[in-house]
């Protein structure tokens, strides 16, 4: 009986240990994660008003017009693409760069990742405007390429501006967790490769690959999402002379008279649907060798 | 032996004069620091072949630039008669063993062994076949669908094996591979291995930096210091006559004695200690007088007589004090003391079976060391 008061205690005493632990997590994340979702996710089914109010009348118009008008359509398809693009450019430059830095001795490798971060010291805005200075008609590249006697060219508000501003911004998230399991990788097992006869570059596909395959997925998720949503690059590079679900979101919500909520929620319930498809499809084909 | 195999030894005996690896004056610097100095090295077809050293003399560099991981800085390796000293890995014709057995985790057993089949382009029918077989042979039928982190130590040292000679190499190149292992398993593995390279009839270069491991197992051994080769030679010509100072010192137990050479003739030197002691052993070849030498004798090799027996005029009979008597089952250990303070060791066999005390030697007693010159040796350097 005295043994079923002192395990019944030690399980309160349990129990209180965990709410305490897990309490402020979960009332932050109810207050300003979940409620939000709620509160868009029931917008994207309501009718706007002529003030840009909302009204209370349910309705799928929101997603029949995502659906239908080319607007939307196209630029669902024009981020996508350009993230899957501004991934697949991090990752072909951040894995070498990684590699480097992993194989790097000791004492430099600390420095070497510092310069990676160095840039985060510095506002996101900050450092495109100063892109803008780079890439402008009179700016550095074409004043260069003028003092040479070479044509100059069109480089700012153009669509290669926007990929570049986002390679930029979004490489160290891929560097990072690449290092960190590069830098965890058994080089020996490269050499066992090579004396088995495969050449470097297979060995590289059939076994370091592989095996830094949770680098790569860490990495791709880390710089696919924030690039799906964004909207200031798209702006400040790339003229703002076509639309990314990130500006049409910032247009509908805040600057078209009058705003319209209901059909930007709607919008931002269905990237948040196709970003979720597309991670559980890419971590389903990177993890499955490793089973 | 299975016909490939046999066929395979054949083609390769023909092609090679019998050395499956000969290396050629192979120099490999690391910046100003000599890892191999100036090596030749035979090793013939079919032979278990140890290098032995101490870390850092080279004996892994050496097994490296044979496997192709690092070239040498000059030299030349060649592989059953074709020089391969700047061929990359992945072309030589041999597999190595590794001391970490550096296993690919994220493949199963079966994956693992099959992969330098795969890379040679093997046709996908006959790989099950050649790796069940290769399995078979290490003893782990039934473990392929595993992964390595599944089995033990030992177990994966044997996936590390079938992994290696599935491929079929002309040389099995083997760094350290009993290093992480348990002693007991080691035992059994060194007998494992050598079995195995009796069936397979494979060379295999084996570094080791554990002499008992090289004595059991080897053929041949070359004994290696600061990227020199000291000696090469069967386990007993190793043992038994060592070519100089370190290698006696390396290789098992032995006693010192210093002196300088004051007779040289027919095989034989004679010593003069310091305090005017006169020994004599055996000398490979003639030394010239008054030039340093040190005798060596191993422990086992010296008689200690009882008071009254042979006399202090007597050949290489020393007067000394028992110091330290370890007994040790099998062998009793003592340590005497000379009139000038040193010691030397020698092990007595317990070939009778007493408890009496009074049967074994007691600290305090004197005694006369005899060390008979056809066991003793006379080194220079």
């Amino acid at each position: 009986m005295a043994l079923d008061t002192l395990q019944k205690q030690r399980r309160r005493s349990g129990r209180l240990r965990l709410a305490g632990l897990l309490g402020p997590g979960a009332l932050w994340l109810t207050l300003f994660f979940a409620m939000p979702l709620v509160i868009i996710l029931l917008y994207s089914f309501m009718t706007a008003g002529p003030r840009g109010n909302v009204i209370w009348q349910a309705t799928f118009g929101q997603y029949a017009a995502l659906f239908t008008k080319d607007i939307y359509v196209n630029a669902y398809t024009r981020s996508i693409w350009a993230s899957v693009l501004t991934t697949l450019i991090c990752l072909l430059i951040g894995y070498p760069l990684a590699l480097f830095i992993a194989r790097s001795p000791q004492r430099w490798r600390t420095p070497l990742l510092f310069l990676i971060l160095i840039p985060f010291w510095t506002n996101f805005l900050v450092r495109i405007y100063a892109w803008q200075i780079i890439l402008s008609n009179n700016g550095l590249i074409n004043s260069a390429l003028d003092s040479l006697g070479l044509p100059t060219q069109t480089l700012l508000y153009t669509e290669n501006a926007t990929l570049l501003g986002l390679v930029y911004g979004e490489l160290p998230f891929m560097v990072l967790p690449l290092y960190a399991s590069i830098e965890r990788f058994d080089f020996t097992l490269m050499e066992a490769a090579a004396d088995l006869g495969a050449s470097r570059w297979r060995a590289f596909l059939r076994v370091m690959l592989p095996i830094t395959m949770p680098g790569v997925a860490a990495g791709s998720v880390l710089v696919f999402i924030p690039t799906v949503g964004q909207f200031v690059v798209s702006e400040l590079l790339g003229g703002a002379k076509v639309d990314y679900i990130g500006n049409l979101l910032q247009r509908l919500f805040l600057r078209s008279n009058p705003p319209n909520w209901p059909l930007g929620s709607a919008m931002a319930v269905v990237m948040m649907a196709v970003l979720m498809v597309m991670i559980m499809l890419y971590f389903r084909s990177t993890t499955e060798e490793d089973r | 032996m299975p016909l490939w195999l046999s066929v395979y030894a054949f083609q390769e005996i023909a092609l090679s004069d019998g050395n499956a690896i000969e290396l050629r004056d192979v120099v490999k610097a690391f910046g100003d620091v000599y890892a191999v100095d100036h090596v030749s090295l035979q090793i013939r077809d079919g032979e278990f072949f140890s290098l032995l050293g101490p870390s850092g003399c080279g004996k892994t560099t050496s097994l490296r630039m044979i496997a192709g991981f690092e070239y040498p800085t000059s030299g030349e390796i060649m592989i059953h008669g074709r020089e391969m000293s700047s061929t990359p890995p992945h072309l030589r014709p041999v597999n190595t063993v590794f001391q970490s057995y550096a296993l690919f985790p994220h493949m199963s057993v079966e994956q693992n062994v099959a992969f330098g089949l795969e890379m040679k382009g093997v046709a996908k029918a006959d790989l099950g076949p050649r790796v069940q077989e290769a399995l078979e042979m290490v003893r782990l039928t039934g473990y392929g669908a595993r992964r390595p982190r599944q089995l033990s130590g030992g177990q994966q040292q044997r996936v590390a094996l079938a992994r290696a000679l599935v491929n079929h190499p002309e040389v099995l190149l083997l760094d350290e591979p009993l290093g992480a292992l348990d002693q007991k398993l080691r035992k059994e593995m060194q007998l494992e291995l050598k079995g195995l390279q009796e069936r397979v009839g494979i060379t295999f270069i084996f570094v080791t930096h554990d002499q008992e491991e090289a004595l059991t197992m080897s053929d041949r051994i070359a004994v290696m210091s600061h990227g020199k080769v000291l000696q090469v030679g069967t386990p007993t010509e190793i043992y038994e006559r060592p070519s100089c100072r370190f290698v006696a010192d390396f290789i098992g137990e032995t006693n010192f004695v210093e002196g300088k050479v004051v007779e040289s003739a027919g095989g034989y030197a004679t010593i003069e200690t310091a305090d005017g002691i006169r020994l004599r052993g055996c000398s490979a070849r003639p030394l010239s007088s008054g030039a340093a030498a040190t005798l060596s004798i191993r422990p086992e090799k010296v008689r200690l007589l009882p008071q009254g027996e042979g006399s202090a005029g007597d050949e290489n009979a020393l007067p000394v004090r028992v110091e330290r008597v370890n007994y040790i089952g099998s062998d009793t250990r003592i340590t005497v003391r000379l009139s000038d303070q040193r010691t030397l060791n020698a092990w007595e066999q317990n070939d009778r079976s007493t408890v009496d005390r009074n049967a074994y030697w007691q600290p305090g007693e004197e005694s006369l060391l005899v060390c008979p010159a056809d066991n003793a040796l006379v080194l220079t350097e």
